[in-house]
């Protein structure tokens, strides 16, 4: 059935903006990012808001729905009660750009600061040679449709701009985590984790596992692992002893 | 809606849209970090009037997870050797305290909870945090949190204490083998669910074989690591259940011994 949502949606760029109020027709089975093409349709054309796939899996519609971090795609108008306000925001941890456009350049900047992967020697027959149980934990983050929803979440920069600096966010740290898990991959990624791009400033309080679309257990499969593993570089003294006298260098 | 003059710093640094409000969440976010707080302050209230009580912890054959192992000469019963004599003040239960407290303290679980519920960092996802500035667990006191794994193989250790006076609650109250009292089932049914908790720790399942990274040199190892990485997916369940599990065993036996209670035998 067919009924008038009431939406609020953010409107205006880096000068300045504010949430307007809207009425429009929202008809059975339809997601948030379905209304806002109708609302722009009839009556606010000049309404910018990002997307491509509308399948979630582009990662390009990511906005905060009543408060949380969420891809509009994704997101059902059968969700919210038919009298409810919904409010539509753009991500509030980076700068926007007009409307519900906002720059993620500050993502690109730290996948590329990143050390890429460094392959270790081929085996004696000339071939890389792993197994699936070798992979099977990256490939979980792998999974990553790079919706920034986890680096708009995290309190880390959200609440503290001067942090961003120094500290990579969860979908970057995941990336680290990756290829230090990886049995290729020939770099030591410890010491980097935490000392460029900051595993020590997040607290394990999840709100990137809560909002990821992919339902990818950044926190318990990423982050926290490579806090172990930054452990055994860092702070444990045993492990520390162990790897000096050169019983185990990082496996 | 508004264009109000926002914060300078967090979601109202300068380029960001401006939104005036800390968070626009419409849901009841604050319910959950409200129990974590209740829940956790009053277990707090609970173990401290019972670490300071220092009665009512041992009524034959059983004792009180507060109090094992039970190490000074002022101990009641004789659960575990009496390794010496500390100044009265100090209950037996404050020797031993320290260990689950640090582990729980530094729990990558427990963190989580009493960073939002009680320091509000962030109180819950995209909620403003009241802070101006923030180190995470980069510094003094926080950087601290690393060494869980110390109290991982410390609360292994305590593990074993707690089973063995499980298999204690066999005996009756001379000494004899072959009772069970509804405390041994709650002894034992408190040390299963501790085991649980240890067993699903992050650090556990670090050590058994998450450091690797080429799980199909190490077979048997990666069979640990699934196993412990199943459990680890209910590690924040076996944290709260076991909590209550060790409050209530205590409560059982603080019943028992004022006499408040007789144990039901079953043999
Ligand atoms: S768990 Fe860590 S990375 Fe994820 S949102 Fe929380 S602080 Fe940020
Ligand atoms: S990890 Fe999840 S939330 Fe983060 S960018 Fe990838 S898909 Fe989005
Ligand atoms: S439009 Fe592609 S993820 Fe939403
Ligand atoms: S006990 Fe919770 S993570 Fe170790």
């Amino acid at each position: 059935m067919t009924y008038q949502a009431k939406l609020r949606v953010w409107r205006g760029d880096a000068e300045g903006g504010g949430l307007r109020d809207y009425t429009v027709e929202v008809n059975e089975g339809e997601v948030v990012l379905d209304i806002i093409h109708r609302l722009q349709a009839t009556q606010a054309g000049d309404l910018a808001v990002r997307w491509n796939c509308k399948a979630g899996k582009c990662g390009s519609c990511s906005a905060e729905i009543n408060g949380r971090p969420r891809l509009l795609c994704l997101t059902r108008m059968g969700d919210f009660d038919e009298n409810e306000v919904v409010t539509i925001t753009p991500m509030r941890t980076f700068p926007v750009i007009r409307d519900l456009v906002t720059d993620v350049s500050y993502n690109y900047e730290k996948a590329a600061s990143i050390p890429g992967f460094v392959p270790r020697e081929k085996g004696p027959d000339g071939v890389h040679r792993m197994q699936q149980v070798d992979v099977e934990r990256s490939q979980e983050f792998r999974k990553c449709i790079e919706c920034f929803l986890c680096q708009d979440v995290c309190h880390v920069v959200r609440d503290h701009e001067d942090n961003k600096k120094v500290y990579a966010g969860p979908r970057f740290l995941m990336r680290i985590a990756e290829l230090d898990m990886h049995p290729l991959d020939n770099l030591d990624r410890r010491k980097v984790a935490q000392e460029n791009f900051g595993l020590g400033m997040c607290n394990i309080t999840k709100c990137c596992s809560e909002v990821c679309p992919e339902g990818i257990h950044i926190t318990d499969n990423a982050l926290i692992p490579l806090k172990e593993r930054v452990v055994d570089r860092k702070y444990d003294p045993l492990t520390w002893l162990g790897a000096k006298i050169g019983r185990r260098p990082h496996p | 809606m508004t264009t109000t003059a926002p914060a300078p710093t967090g979601t109202g640094a300068p380029g960001r849209a401006r939104i005036a409000a800390r968070h626009l969440r419409t849901d009841t976010w604050w319910v959950q970090p409200a129990i974590t707080v209740a829940v956790l302050v009053s277990f707090i209230i609970y173990s401290t009037i019972r670490a300071f009580e220092d009665a009512h912890y041992f009524v034959e054959p059983y004792i009180s997870p507060f109090y094992s192992p039970c190490i000074t000469k002022s101990c009641q019963g004789d659960t575990f050797p009496e390794l010496f004599s500390g100044p009265a003040f100090l209950t037996p239960a404050i020797y031993i305290l320290i260990l689950p407290l640090g582990f729980r303290l530094t729990c990558y679980y427990y963190r989580k909870a009493y960073y939002r519920s009680f320091w509000l960092s962030p109180p819950a996802c995209a909620v403003a945090e009241p802070h101006t500035t923030y180190t995470g667990e980069t510094r003094f006191p926080l950087i601290f949190q690393n060494i869980h794994r110390y109290f991982f193989i410390a609360g292994l250790a305590l593990n074993v204490v707690l089973t063995y006076d499980a298999i204690l609650g066999f005996r009756d109250e001379h000494g004899e083998w072959g009772h069970m009292g509804l405390g041994t089932l709650i002894l034992l049914g408190n040390a299963a669910l501790l085991w649980l908790y240890s067993l699903s720790c992050h650090s556990c399942r670090h050590i058994v074989g998450g450091k690797i990274n080429s799980f199909s040199k190490h077979p048997v190892r990666y069979q640990f690591w699934q196993v412990v990485s199943k459990l680890n997916g209910s590690h924040m369940k076996y944290a709260w259940v076991s909590l209550f599990g060790v409050a209530l065993t205590d409560f059982y036996i603080r019943l028992l011994a004022t006499n408040a209670f007789s144990d039901p035998r079953f043999f």
